[in-house]
């Protein structure tokens, strides 16, 4: 608080009202908007929740969740030992390295998921008497198995170009001061190079896990009864357009979660970055 | 080999006028969403880079939800829930009829609010790059608002934001091949019906495959020529 004129005895004038500006008034109703269709949401989903639909259908629900989660984390680990070698060949000098790396990212990353995913799922149909003859076939007739080898090999390509932009990102003096103390080329690359990269990795990491888990409802178009899979089957069991309404709340509950704590585990691995 | 030159030429035998016509429907998808997301991701950009509070509050909600949506839930929340929404409407004035959503339209509609929430973003930080000495110098001239946004900013805003939205465009192509799950003709579908009539999906899914990678390269070579056009004016310094 500012205290009164000494000579004159005025006080500060309070500051003028906001006037009411057209941005103000638009992100009023707006808001009013958004407010009110999330009241009507929690209204009709409150108003649902002993329903017939909800009690049929919620353990599927759950059911769905876990596979979705089994799909996105198997294949983001299987991605992860994937990328490290990628990357590796990627930013070799051999070119007999890098161009296959190259062109392996470069088609993972230009075509869509729901492509790849056909082309290994129909696809290996293809193969199958030589899939018969090296004992493969059973591998590829199931569509968990090469729903899981589709989103490893395109997980590996994302992952890689991250982990590679990571570790070009790592100063040279870091080689060259582990190389001053003596240490050889692989003991370099692991214990000094490699946790300073995935530590500049961390939020395209958490990207892509974003990525995955919105990208796994591909799954449910070649019959894995996922979250998006049972909300499919729900939905054309009953005609109840709740079933979609659900699973929109169900993933942006998960999304928003994961995007919270992976900020909170950010924060808390490079607290000694801040100044 | 033969056979797969055959399956794939134009004509009686082949399937390549199916393809070809599978191929003009994912780039028209791709071209028709494209303004509509760019417009709306700038509008969103413009209320996120206010200095009104309710109003950048709104726009946020606007691309958390659209951006924690999986894709293919937007599309079939659009798809079924139009559909379901003007039956009603229909039922509420006395009719009872049937109404079926063109694929087209909800995939771009379903597409241009994915790719408007995430070119806002791109707009968002192209606008933080623009120094505020620009805004300043377009009033001292004597602009309105309008015009400075329009003829100061706007230009700059561009350029600075290309990179990023040339990624969301690559993003988008791949994306229109969600549309022929509610059975958009494009170009995975025609190349599933061919799959399946001709029993060789390896082939018929690896040229879609192909031919999408085809079309990120010929995009990523006309951005690069678009990006050279901006940055015309960086030469002469």
């Amino acid at each position: 608080m500012i205290a009164a004129n000494p000579t004159t005895g005025q006080k500060r004038p309070p500051p003028p009202p906001r006037a009411w500006t057209h941005g103000r008034i638009l992100g009023h109703v707006l808001m009013a908007l958004w407010i009110i269709s999330g009241i009507s949401l929690v209204y009709f989903l409150a108003s649902n929740i002993a329903s017939p639909f909800v009690e049929r259908y919620w353990g599927k629900y759950v059911d769905g969740f876990l596979v979705t989660l089994q799909i996105v984390g198997v294949s983001l680990l299987i991605g992860a030992l994937l990328s490290l070698p990628i990357a590796l060949a990627r930013n070799s000098s051999w070119k007999i390295f890098a161009w296959p790396a190259y062109g392996y990212v470069y088609f993972f990353r230009g075509t869509p998921l729901l492509a790849q995913t056909f082309l290994i799922y129909y696809g290996a149909g293809t193969f199958r008497p030589e899939l018969e003859a090296v004992g493969l076939w059973g591998f590829f007739r199931e569509a968990w198995y090469c729903v899981i080898f589709a989103f490893s090999l395109n997980t590996a390509a994302y992952q890689a170009e991250i982990l590679r932009g990571a570790i070009l990102n790592v100063p040279k003096g870091q080689w060259e001061g582990a190389a001053a103390l003596g240490l050889s080329r692989p003991v370099t690359f692991f214990k000094v190079i490699l946790p300073q990269a995935l530590m500049v990795a961390l939020r395209p990491y958490g990207n892509e896990i974003i990525l995955m888990i919105k990208g796994s409802a591909i799954a449910s178009i070649v019959t894995i009864y996922d979250l998006m899979g049972e909300t499919r089957r729900a939905y054309s069991r009953s005609y109840d357009f709740q079933a979609y309404i659900w699973a929109a709340v169900l993933y942006l509950i998960i999304v928003e979660t994961l995007r919270r704590v992976w900020d909170k585990i950010e924060q808390r691995l490079t607290r000694h970055l801040k100044r | 080999m033969e056979d797969a030159l055959t399956l794939l030429s134009f004509g009686d035998q082949g399937w390549g006028d199916t393809i070809a016509f599978g191929v003009m429907i994912t780039v028209s998808l791709a071209i028709a969403t494209l303004p509509f997301g760019l417009l709306l991701g700038f509008l969103i950009a413009l209320a996120k880079n206010s200095n009104e509070p309710s109003l950048r509050l709104a726009a946020n909600v606007y691309t958390t939800i659209f951006r924690g949506l999986p894709e293919l839930l937007t599309l079939f929340l659009v798809y079924f829930g139009v559909q379901i929404g003007i039956q009603q409407g229909l039922k509420l004035i006395g009719f009872d009829a049937y109404f079926e959503v063109n694929s087209f339209v909800a995939g771009m509609v379903a597409l241009s609010l994915v790719f408007s929430s995430y070119a806002s973003e791109a707009f968002l930080s192209a606008f933080k790059g623009i120094p505020q000495g620009q805004y300043e110098g377009g009033y001292a001239l004597g602009l309105s608002r309008y015009q400075t946004m329009a003829l100061v900013i706007l230009p700059q805003l561009i350029r600075l934001a290309l990179p990023a939205l040339g990624n969301l465009w690559l993003i988008l192509l791949k994306e229109t091949s969600l549309v022929s799950v509610i059975g958009l003709p494009d170009l995975v579908r025609e190349a599933g019906i061919a799959a399946r009539v001709t029993k060789e999906p390896f082939l018929f899914f690896g040229i879609a495959c192909l031919i999408y990678l085809l079309l990120a390269m010929i995009s990523s070579a006309g951005l690069s020529r678009v990006e050279r056009w901006t940055k015309k004016g960086d030469v002469a310094r």
